[in-house]
């Protein structure tokens, strides 16, 4: 019993628990409208996990959701809740194009200076966020959804100016292709690229069928990095202590303000990242007019919240989110069933993560029950 | 010139009003202690279930109210997850904006043979002058009588909130819980009540857009309106009339950029459609400053905490 009681008050079981809710619900609700709900389910997880093709889909698909993720939970860390990364994804895809597009270099120098100029503008307008909390003592949600809206319209601005916008399409030229981040991009349509690749079936159908691109390392290397950075140095220590007491750690000398004008930046900054790795590494390299939000940044709110502001956790649960999405295609595809009943389990999930912690109380009194009949 | 006076607030009013109501949903929410980030979710139910059912139905104030219940029932789960299992109010209110899209989506797509939008309604919200009131610089005034009802929320809410004891009693329980409990005040049916109150009003504000502005729900109707009005709760500073004065203040940035883009000025429609929002950071760092939530707000209460 107490075995048992330790496995249900761990944070993975109470994760997996959620996302079994998830999929409960989502099989009501498409039993309720009139779909073969096993059948749904199975083309769901066929439509994942088929082949090294869709996988692969499934991490393109992936990894901006995991690297703005990782960009959302650093904040939480800190206590600050970074909703203006659609807003610092949207800037730093906007600074990657408009980079990529400006300067050709050799791709050993093009490809981090275009990195760096999504960093950097994800990093400017994450770090005017907290610097307009810490100076002013703005509500970082407040000014986070204004930026939001700025950054969309600086978006449609740049995609529309005759230096980028590209004729009779919705959206601006590629970047130069030694900016390109796809992994072996250029080998792959070189002669004999093509006849390696054609002749092994896991890569024909990985590097061939689908763009695979340096993010998902990226991200796996960046999750590394920024869980030493918050568990291992003072920095983080200092960052996080902000975020358990802001006061307690005032009286210990931490400068609060400093910290999160700190954690809002380098927020910013990976959000910036996630959105350059976007643009390098999935076609069409570019940006397009924006009718509404694309919403990588709100959905990447979910995905930090399923792995509980984990680093590591973020590309599990952005994994799970890229997953459905993808899967979603074939669900509505195959089944007819609307593809949004995705954006249903996705939400049940993180509502059940919202309740998870009432289930320790529970076990406790389970188990204490249990023992209460042994005597 | 008086016909542009007019003009610019008639659509000031236009815009502000779906903001209105769910801004002043946010205030009831906040008020008694409950963080509610998910008006957003909620408002996209409310103009859904208001553009379907009015379009069944033929009547705009019955879709009007229907978004007012759907809003409401979704809302319920928001107020169970945060007041009965006091979970964590950000969370379950990223939840409600999953949710509630994914949902008014899925119905959508049953109901009207795979499209994202909803047919027309025949019939609008009524204006306030007739169809065919006003004539001259007065056509312009002719607004939807949703712009009455909001504008008359907002004074009955101010006076609700300062002027009665239940006022007092959700302003009491939003700041200090355990206080207002000792003095036989049921905190969390106050709570599940304002919450649900705060889902109703931002349905009915979803349902001014789908009813009064469009004609029908399509993907985009909502597309960040919820979070502007949860934006003009923090700027209002937590107060109807704030609140509501926020609201117009967008409304009044947004008239600003359609009458400049309309005319002789040579500036980009993207940079004018910025300003609103460039407008408020100003206005808040000049004027506005620190702000402070409600004491309680986003934190769950359980019985006999001190």
């Amino acid at each position: 019993m107490d075995k048992a009681a330790k496995i249900l008050k761990k944070p993975f079981t109470m994760t997996l628990i959620a996302i079994f809710f998830g999929f409960l619900v989502a099989g009501i609700i498409l039993a309720a409208a009139g779909y073969p709900t096993f059948h749904s389910l199975s083309v769901l997880l066929q439509g994942v996990f088929s082949g090294p093709k869709h996988i692969s889909n499934v991490i393109i698909k992936s990894t901006p959701l995991i690297l703005t993720g990782i960009g959302v939970a650093f904040a939480f860390q800190t206590g600050l809740f970074n909703i203006g990364a659609e807003g610092q994804f949207i800037m730093g895809c906007v600074a990657a194009t408009t980079v990529g597009i400006v300067c050709d270099f050799p791709p050993v120098i093009q490809i981090p200076l275009v990195l760096a100029a999504g960093v950097l503008a994800g990093a400017v307008f994450g770090g005017m966020v907290g610097f307009l909390k810490a100076k002013f003592g703005i509500h970082e949600v407040l000014t986070s959804i204004m930026f939001n809206w700025i950054a969309l319209y600086f978006s449609n601005f740049i995609s529309d100016l005759k230096r980028f916008h590209k004729p009779d399409t919705m959206g601006t030229y590629a970047i130069n292709k030694s900016g390109y981040t796809m992994i072996l991009g250029s080998w792959k349509t070189t002669k004999e690229g093509k006849e390696v690749l054609v002749n092994n079936e896991f890569l024909r159908d990985t590097l061939l069928k689908t763009d695979v691109n340096a993010g998902i390392l990226a991200a796996v290397v960046l999750a590394i990095l920024v869980s030493f950075l918050l568990y291992k140095t003072t920095k983080g220590f200092e960052l996080r202590a902000v975020g358990a007491n802001r006061f307690a750690a005032e009286s210990t000398g931490i400068d609060v303000n400093k910290n999160i004008l700190h954690a809002m930046i380098i927020s910013g900054g990976i959000c910036g990242l996630a959105a350059a790795f976007y643009i390098t590494g999935n076609s069409p390299h570019g940006i397009a007019t924006l009718a509404a939000f694309e919403n990588t940044g709100f959905n990447a709110l979910g995905v930090c919240l399923i792995a509980a502001s984990s680093p590591i956790g973020c590309i599990f649960a952005g994994l799970l989110f890229g997953g459905l999405l993808y899967g979603g295609q074939s669900l509505q595809y195959e089944v007819g069933a609307p593809s949004e009943i995705i954006n249903i389990v996705i939400g049940v999930v993180v509502f059940f993560v919202a309740l998870t912690h009432i289930i320790p109380p529970l076990v406790d009194r389970f188990s204490k029950g249990g023992k209460n009949h042994a005597k | 010139m008086l016909s542009s006076i007019t003009l610019f607030i008639g659509i000031t009013l236009m815009y502000s009003t779906p903001l209105a109501f769910a801004a002043l949903g946010g205030v009831v929410s906040e008020r008694s202690g409950v963080t509610n980030l998910g008006i957003e979710g909620m408002m996209t139910i409310g103009a859904f279930t208001g553009a379907t059912v009015g379009y069944f139905t033929g009547s705009a104030w019955g879709g009007f109210l229907a978004a007012g219940a759907a809003g409401g029932m979704i809302a319920l789960l928001h107020a169970f997850a945060s007041i009965t299992c006091r979970a964590d109010q950000t969370i379950s209110g990223i939840a409600i904006n999953l949710i509630g899209p994914g949902v008014a989506l899925f119905i959508c797509r049953i109901l009207f043979d795979g499209a994202t939008m909803t047919v027309p309604v025949t019939n609008k919200i009524p204006k306030l002058f007739g169809s065919a009131g006003g004539s001259g610089a007065l056509k312009n005034l002719n607004v939807d009588v949703t712009v009455v009802v909001a504008l008359a929320l907002a004074v009955l809410l101010w006076v609700f909130l300062y002027k009665t004891k239940w006022g007092f009693h959700i302003r009491a329980v939003g700041e200090h819980p355990a206080a207002a409990d000792t003095m036989g005040i049921h905190v969390y049916r106050i709570r599940y009540l304002c919450v649900i109150v705060s889902g109703i009003l931002a349905g009915f504000g979803g349902a001014s857009m789908t009813l009064a502005i469009i004609p029908q729900f399509t993907p985009t109707a909502i597309s960040g309106q919820g979070f502007i009005a949860l934006a003009a709760v923090i700027f209002g500073k937590w107060t109807p009339h704030g609140a509501y004065g926020a609201c117009l203040l967008f409304g009044a940035a947004q008239a600003l950029t359609v009458i400049l883009g309309g005319g002789s000025f040579q500036v980009p429609s993207e940079i004018l459609a910025m300003l609103p929002y460039v407008i408020t950071i100003i206005i808040l760092i000049l004027f506005v400053g620190r702000s402070a939530a409600p004491k309680a707000s986003g934190q769950p209460y359980e019985k006999g905490e001190r």
